[in-house]
Protein backbone atom coordinates (compact mmCIF):
# COMPACT_ATOMS: atom_id res chain seq x y z
CA UNK A 1 0.00 0.00 0.00
CA UNK A 2 2.69 2.48 -0.91
CA UNK A 3 3.53 4.43 -3.98
CA UNK A 4 5.79 2.82 -6.55
CA UNK A 5 7.32 4.09 -9.74
CA UNK A 6 7.18 3.00 -13.37
CA UNK A 7 10.27 2.48 -15.46
CA UNK A 8 11.88 0.82 -18.43
CA UNK A 9 14.31 -2.01 -18.01
CA UNK A 10 17.59 -1.10 -19.74
CA UNK A 11 19.72 -4.18 -19.09
CA UNK A 12 22.08 -5.72 -16.60
CA UNK A 13 25.63 -5.09 -15.45
CA UNK A 14 27.60 -5.37 -12.23
CA UNK A 15 28.87 -2.89 -9.69
CA UNK A 16 31.41 -3.27 -6.89
CA UNK A 17 30.38 -2.51 -3.32
CA UNK A 18 32.67 -1.00 -0.68
CA UNK A 19 34.08 -4.40 0.30
CA UNK A 20 34.92 -5.13 -3.33
CA UNK A 21 32.24 -7.71 -4.03
CA UNK A 22 30.72 -7.66 -7.51
CA UNK A 23 26.95 -7.22 -7.29
CA UNK A 24 24.78 -8.11 -10.30
CA UNK A 25 22.37 -5.25 -10.95
CA UNK A 26 19.54 -4.42 -13.33
CA UNK A 27 19.59 -0.89 -14.68
CA UNK A 28 16.12 0.69 -14.82
CA UNK A 29 15.15 4.05 -16.26
CA UNK A 30 12.58 4.92 -13.58
CA UNK A 31 10.32 7.85 -14.15
CA UNK A 32 9.73 10.70 -14.18
CA UNK A 33 6.05 9.83 -13.82
CA UNK A 34 3.07 12.16 -13.77
CA UNK A 35 0.07 11.91 -11.46
CA UNK A 36 -2.77 11.52 -13.94
CA UNK A 37 -5.66 10.71 -11.60
CA UNK A 38 -6.36 10.67 -7.89
CA UNK A 39 -9.05 8.28 -6.77
CA UNK A 40 -10.84 9.07 -3.57
CA UNK A 41 -13.36 7.29 -1.39
CA UNK A 42 -16.14 9.68 -2.47
CA UNK A 43 -15.70 9.39 -6.22
CA UNK A 44 -14.38 5.85 -6.69
CA UNK A 45 -15.00 3.94 -3.46
CA UNK A 46 -11.32 3.49 -2.75
CA UNK A 47 -8.16 5.58 -2.64
CA UNK A 48 -5.40 5.29 -5.23
CA UNK A 49 -3.02 7.32 -7.34
CA UNK A 50 -2.68 6.74 -11.07
CA UNK A 51 0.72 7.39 -12.59
CA UNK A 52 1.53 7.92 -16.26
CA UNK A 53 4.88 7.13 -17.80
CA UNK A 54 6.75 7.46 -21.10
CA UNK A 55 6.02 10.45 -23.24
CA UNK A 56 4.78 9.71 -26.77
CA UNK A 57 3.49 11.63 -29.76
CA UNK A 58 -0.09 12.76 -29.53
CA UNK A 59 -1.13 10.67 -32.55
CA UNK A 60 -0.12 7.49 -30.70
CA UNK A 61 -3.05 7.88 -28.32
CA UNK A 62 -6.78 7.80 -28.84
CA UNK A 63 -8.98 10.83 -28.21
CA UNK A 64 -10.45 9.42 -24.97
CA UNK A 65 -6.93 8.80 -23.65
CA UNK A 66 -5.85 12.34 -24.49
CA UNK A 67 -9.04 13.64 -22.88
CA UNK A 68 -8.26 11.71 -19.71
CA UNK A 69 -4.70 13.05 -19.59
CA UNK A 70 -5.76 16.62 -20.29
CA UNK A 71 -7.68 16.64 -16.99
CA UNK A 72 -4.31 16.44 -15.27
CA UNK A 73 -2.67 18.81 -17.77
CA UNK A 74 -0.29 15.95 -18.57
CA UNK A 75 1.63 15.39 -21.76
CA UNK A 76 0.63 12.36 -23.91
CA UNK A 77 1.79 9.30 -21.94
CA UNK A 78 1.85 5.69 -23.06
CA UNK A 79 1.47 3.77 -19.81
CA UNK A 80 -0.98 4.35 -16.97
CA UNK A 81 -0.76 2.34 -13.76
CA UNK A 82 -2.50 2.66 -10.44
CA UNK A 83 -1.10 2.31 -6.92
CA UNK A 84 -3.58 1.85 -4.09
CA UNK A 85 -2.73 4.00 -1.12
CA UNK A 86 -4.25 4.43 2.33
CA UNK A 87 -4.02 8.19 2.05
CA UNK A 88 -3.90 10.30 -1.10
CA UNK A 89 -3.49 13.66 0.61
CA UNK A 90 -0.30 15.31 -0.52
CA UNK A 91 -0.70 14.39 -4.18
CA UNK A 92 -1.75 16.91 -6.80
CA UNK A 93 -2.97 16.26 -10.34
CA UNK A 94 -0.18 16.71 -12.87
CA UNK A 95 2.52 16.46 -10.21
CA UNK A 96 5.82 14.96 -11.29
CA UNK A 97 6.95 11.89 -9.32
CA UNK A 98 10.60 10.91 -9.35
CA UNK A 99 12.28 7.74 -8.13
CA UNK A 100 13.73 9.27 -4.96
CA UNK A 101 10.24 10.07 -3.71
CA UNK A 102 9.08 6.42 -3.78
CA UNK A 103 12.18 4.40 -2.96
CA UNK A 104 15.51 4.86 -1.24
CA UNK A 105 18.87 3.12 -1.39
CA UNK A 106 18.97 -0.14 0.54
CA UNK A 107 15.20 -0.54 0.54
CA UNK A 108 13.54 -3.89 -0.20
CA UNK A 109 11.30 -3.61 -3.27
CA UNK A 110 9.09 -5.75 -5.49
CA UNK A 111 9.51 -5.43 -9.25
CA UNK A 112 6.60 -6.29 -11.52
CA UNK A 113 6.68 -6.70 -15.27
CA UNK A 114 5.86 -8.97 -18.18
CA UNK A 115 8.17 -11.96 -18.54
CA UNK A 116 9.91 -12.85 -21.80
CA UNK A 117 7.50 -14.64 -24.17
CA UNK A 118 8.57 -18.18 -25.05
CA UNK A 119 5.85 -18.87 -27.59
CA UNK A 120 4.31 -22.35 -27.80
CA UNK A 121 6.58 -24.28 -25.46
CA UNK A 122 6.73 -28.01 -24.85
CA UNK A 123 6.50 -30.03 -21.67
CA UNK A 124 10.15 -29.87 -20.66
CA UNK A 125 10.49 -26.12 -20.97
CA UNK A 126 7.04 -25.17 -19.71
CA UNK A 127 6.54 -27.58 -16.80
CA UNK A 128 9.99 -29.05 -16.18
CA UNK A 129 8.96 -32.57 -17.21
CA UNK A 130 11.72 -35.11 -17.55
CA UNK A 131 12.53 -36.44 -20.98
CA UNK A 132 12.66 -39.97 -22.37
CA UNK A 133 15.80 -41.86 -23.41
CA UNK A 134 17.42 -40.36 -26.50
CA UNK A 135 18.81 -43.68 -27.80
CA UNK A 136 18.58 -47.50 -27.51
CA UNK A 137 15.62 -47.57 -29.90
CA UNK A 138 13.55 -45.13 -27.89
CA UNK A 139 11.24 -42.89 -29.84
CA UNK A 140 9.95 -41.15 -26.71
CA UNK A 141 12.21 -38.12 -26.59
CA UNK A 142 10.17 -35.13 -25.46
CA UNK A 143 6.70 -36.63 -25.17
CA UNK A 144 4.49 -36.04 -22.10
CA UNK A 145 3.82 -39.68 -21.11
CA UNK A 146 0.40 -40.60 -19.77
CA UNK A 147 -2.22 -37.88 -19.37
CA UNK A 148 -4.42 -39.93 -17.04
CA UNK A 149 -6.34 -43.20 -16.51
CA UNK A 150 -8.40 -45.04 -19.18
CA UNK A 151 -12.12 -45.67 -19.53
CA UNK A 152 -12.71 -44.41 -16.02
CA UNK A 153 -12.80 -41.36 -15.94
CA UNK A 154 -12.67 -41.37 -19.77
CA UNK A 155 -11.40 -37.83 -19.95
CA UNK A 156 -8.36 -35.76 -19.11
CA UNK A 157 -8.74 -33.90 -15.83
CA UNK A 158 -8.79 -30.12 -16.01
CA UNK A 159 -5.51 -28.52 -15.05
CA UNK A 160 -3.42 -31.30 -16.61
CA UNK A 161 -0.09 -29.73 -17.45
CA UNK A 162 0.45 -29.69 -21.20
CA UNK A 163 2.33 -27.80 -23.89
CA UNK A 164 1.18 -24.28 -24.71
CA UNK A 165 1.93 -20.60 -24.61
CA UNK A 166 4.61 -19.74 -22.10
CA UNK A 167 5.89 -16.44 -20.77
CA UNK A 168 4.71 -12.89 -21.57
CA UNK A 169 2.70 -12.88 -18.36
CA UNK A 170 2.74 -10.60 -15.36
CA UNK A 171 5.49 -11.66 -12.97
CA UNK A 172 6.51 -10.08 -9.68
CA UNK A 173 10.00 -10.61 -8.31
CA UNK A 174 9.88 -9.93 -4.60
CA UNK A 175 12.39 -8.63 -2.08
CA UNK A 176 15.05 -7.12 -4.31
CA UNK A 177 17.41 -4.51 -2.90
CA UNK A 178 17.84 -1.01 -4.31
CA UNK A 179 21.58 -0.54 -4.83
CA UNK A 180 21.77 2.98 -6.20
CA UNK A 181 19.51 5.84 -7.31
CA UNK A 182 20.70 8.52 -9.70
CA UNK A 183 18.10 11.32 -9.40
CA UNK A 184 19.66 13.45 -12.15
CA UNK A 185 19.36 10.79 -14.83
CA UNK A 186 16.35 8.98 -13.29
CA UNK A 187 18.27 5.72 -13.11
CA UNK A 188 17.77 3.05 -10.50
CA UNK A 189 20.03 0.05 -9.93
CA UNK A 190 18.37 -3.00 -8.41
CA UNK A 191 20.22 -6.07 -7.24
CA UNK A 192 19.27 -9.17 -9.20
CA UNK A 193 17.22 -9.85 -12.31
CA UNK A 194 13.79 -8.44 -13.12
CA UNK A 195 11.18 -9.80 -15.55
CA UNK A 196 11.24 -9.11 -19.27
CA UNK A 197 13.67 -8.02 -21.93
CA UNK A 198 15.35 -4.62 -22.05
CA UNK A 199 12.68 -2.10 -23.03
CA UNK A 200 9.82 -3.59 -21.06
CA UNK A 201 7.72 -1.62 -18.62
CA UNK A 202 8.42 -2.48 -14.99
CA UNK A 203 6.92 -1.21 -11.78
CA UNK A 204 9.12 -0.81 -8.69
CA UNK A 205 7.17 -0.68 -5.44
CA UNK A 206 8.26 -1.04 -1.81
CA UNK A 207 7.77 -4.59 -0.59
CA UNK A 208 4.85 -5.39 1.66
CA UNK A 209 6.84 -7.01 4.44
CA UNK A 210 4.83 -8.95 7.02
CA UNK A 211 5.98 -10.24 10.37
CA UNK A 212 8.53 -8.80 12.71
CA UNK A 213 11.08 -6.54 11.05
CA UNK A 214 14.74 -6.96 11.82
CA UNK B 1 20.92 8.28 -24.46
CA UNK B 2 20.12 4.70 -25.34
CA UNK B 3 20.18 1.73 -23.00
CA UNK B 4 23.68 0.53 -23.83
CA UNK B 5 25.17 4.00 -23.37
CA UNK B 6 23.57 4.31 -19.93
CA UNK B 7 24.95 0.94 -18.86
CA UNK B 8 28.38 1.77 -20.22
CA UNK B 9 28.44 5.07 -18.35
CA UNK B 10 27.68 3.23 -15.10
CA UNK B 11 30.48 0.77 -15.76
CA UNK B 12 32.90 3.51 -16.80
CA UNK B 13 32.98 4.88 -13.25
CA UNK B 14 34.51 1.63 -12.02
CA UNK B 15 36.78 0.66 -14.89
CA UNK B 16 40.48 0.88 -14.07
CA UNK B 17 42.54 2.83 -16.58
CA UNK B 18 45.96 1.83 -15.29
CA UNK B 19 45.84 -1.89 -16.05
CA UNK B 20 48.88 -3.25 -17.90
CA UNK B 21 48.45 -5.01 -21.23
CA UNK B 22 48.24 -8.71 -20.40
CA UNK B 23 48.63 -11.73 -22.63
CA UNK B 24 48.04 -15.41 -22.10
CA UNK B 25 51.29 -17.06 -21.05
CA UNK B 26 52.58 -14.09 -19.06
CA UNK B 27 53.83 -14.53 -15.53
CA UNK B 28 52.16 -11.90 -13.36
CA UNK B 29 52.21 -10.77 -9.76
CA UNK B 30 48.73 -9.83 -8.53
CA UNK B 31 48.27 -7.81 -5.35
CA UNK B 32 45.15 -9.15 -3.66
CA UNK B 33 43.47 -7.10 -0.94
CA UNK B 34 42.59 -9.36 1.98
CA UNK B 35 40.94 -8.45 5.23
CA UNK B 36 41.89 -10.06 8.50
CA UNK B 37 41.09 -8.82 11.96
CA UNK B 38 39.51 -5.64 10.64
CA UNK B 39 42.73 -4.71 8.86
CA UNK B 40 43.40 -4.62 5.15
CA UNK B 41 46.62 -5.73 3.57
CA UNK B 42 47.82 -6.62 0.09
CA UNK B 43 48.98 -10.16 -0.48
CA UNK B 44 50.93 -10.96 -3.62
CA UNK B 45 50.03 -13.95 -5.76
CA UNK B 46 52.33 -14.91 -8.60
CA UNK B 47 51.60 -17.31 -11.44
CA UNK B 48 51.04 -17.85 -15.14
CA UNK B 49 48.00 -16.52 -16.99
CA UNK B 50 46.39 -19.58 -18.54
CA UNK B 51 43.12 -17.98 -19.68
CA UNK B 52 41.60 -14.55 -20.24
CA UNK B 53 38.01 -13.49 -20.64
CA UNK B 54 37.07 -10.13 -22.09
CA UNK B 55 33.84 -8.47 -21.09
CA UNK B 56 34.28 -4.85 -20.15
CA UNK B 57 33.85 -4.60 -16.42
CA UNK B 58 33.60 -8.38 -16.19
CA UNK B 59 37.10 -8.93 -17.60
CA UNK B 60 38.94 -11.77 -15.85
CA UNK B 61 42.26 -13.58 -15.95
CA UNK B 62 42.92 -17.08 -14.65
CA UNK B 63 46.30 -17.30 -12.94
CA UNK B 64 47.83 -20.74 -12.25
CA UNK B 65 50.70 -21.59 -9.98
CA UNK B 66 51.94 -24.80 -8.41
CA UNK B 67 52.17 -24.40 -4.65
CA UNK B 68 53.73 -27.20 -2.58
CA UNK B 69 53.02 -29.66 -5.38
CA UNK B 70 49.39 -28.66 -5.62
CA UNK B 71 48.10 -26.73 -8.63
CA UNK B 72 46.22 -23.56 -7.64
CA UNK B 73 44.16 -21.51 -10.09
CA UNK B 74 42.60 -18.21 -9.17
CA UNK B 75 40.27 -16.18 -11.33
CA UNK B 76 40.70 -12.43 -10.86
CA UNK B 77 38.13 -9.81 -11.82
CA UNK B 78 40.62 -7.28 -13.16
CA UNK B 79 38.49 -4.21 -12.43
CA UNK B 80 37.58 -5.30 -8.91
CA UNK B 81 38.82 -3.15 -6.01
CA UNK B 82 40.12 -6.36 -4.46
CA UNK B 83 42.81 -6.52 -7.13
CA UNK B 84 45.05 -3.75 -5.83
CA UNK B 85 47.73 -3.99 -8.50
CA UNK B 86 48.95 -6.31 -11.21
CA UNK B 87 52.51 -6.47 -12.56
CA UNK B 88 53.94 -8.40 -15.48
CA UNK B 89 57.02 -10.30 -14.35
CA UNK B 90 57.77 -12.18 -17.55
CA UNK B 91 56.28 -12.33 -21.05
CA UNK B 92 55.63 -15.86 -22.31
CA UNK B 93 55.62 -17.23 -25.84
CA UNK B 94 52.65 -19.53 -26.37
CA UNK B 95 50.56 -20.66 -29.35
CA UNK B 96 47.20 -21.16 -27.63
CA UNK B 97 44.59 -18.79 -26.23
CA UNK B 98 43.88 -21.15 -23.33
CA UNK B 99 46.73 -23.03 -21.65
CA UNK B 100 44.60 -25.71 -20.03
CA UNK B 101 47.16 -28.30 -21.18
CA UNK B 102 49.41 -27.10 -18.35
CA UNK B 103 47.09 -28.82 -15.89
CA UNK B 104 48.20 -32.21 -17.16
CA UNK B 105 51.88 -31.38 -16.87
CA UNK B 106 54.23 -31.27 -13.94
CA UNK B 107 57.70 -29.98 -13.26
CA UNK B 108 59.92 -28.99 -16.16
CA UNK B 109 57.17 -29.60 -18.72
CA UNK B 110 55.20 -26.60 -17.40
CA UNK B 111 57.91 -24.16 -18.41
CA UNK B 112 56.93 -21.51 -20.96
CA UNK B 113 59.47 -19.93 -23.29
CA UNK B 114 60.09 -16.26 -22.68
CA UNK B 115 59.55 -13.71 -25.41
CA UNK B 116 61.37 -10.42 -25.53
CA UNK B 117 59.49 -8.44 -28.20
CA UNK B 118 56.75 -7.26 -25.83
CA UNK B 119 57.30 -4.59 -23.23
CA UNK B 120 56.93 -5.62 -19.62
Amino acid sequence: MSLGILGTKLGMTQVFDETGRAIPVTVIQAGPCTVTQIKTKETDGYTAVQLGFQEVKEKALSKPEIGHLSKANAKPLRHLREYRLADVAGFALGEEIRADRCIEVGQIVDVTGNSIGRGFAGYQKRHNFGRGPMSHGSKNHRLPGSTGAGTTPGRVYPGKRMAGRMGNERVTVKKLTVVRIDPDRNIVLIKGAVPGKPGTLVSIAPSNLVGRQK
Amino acid sequence: MNAQEVIRSIEAEQLKSDLPVLYVGDTVRVGVVIQEGGKERVQPYEGTIIAMRNGGINETVTVRRVFQGVGVERVFLLHSPRVANIKVVRRGKVRRAKLYYLRQRIGKATRIKERFDRKK
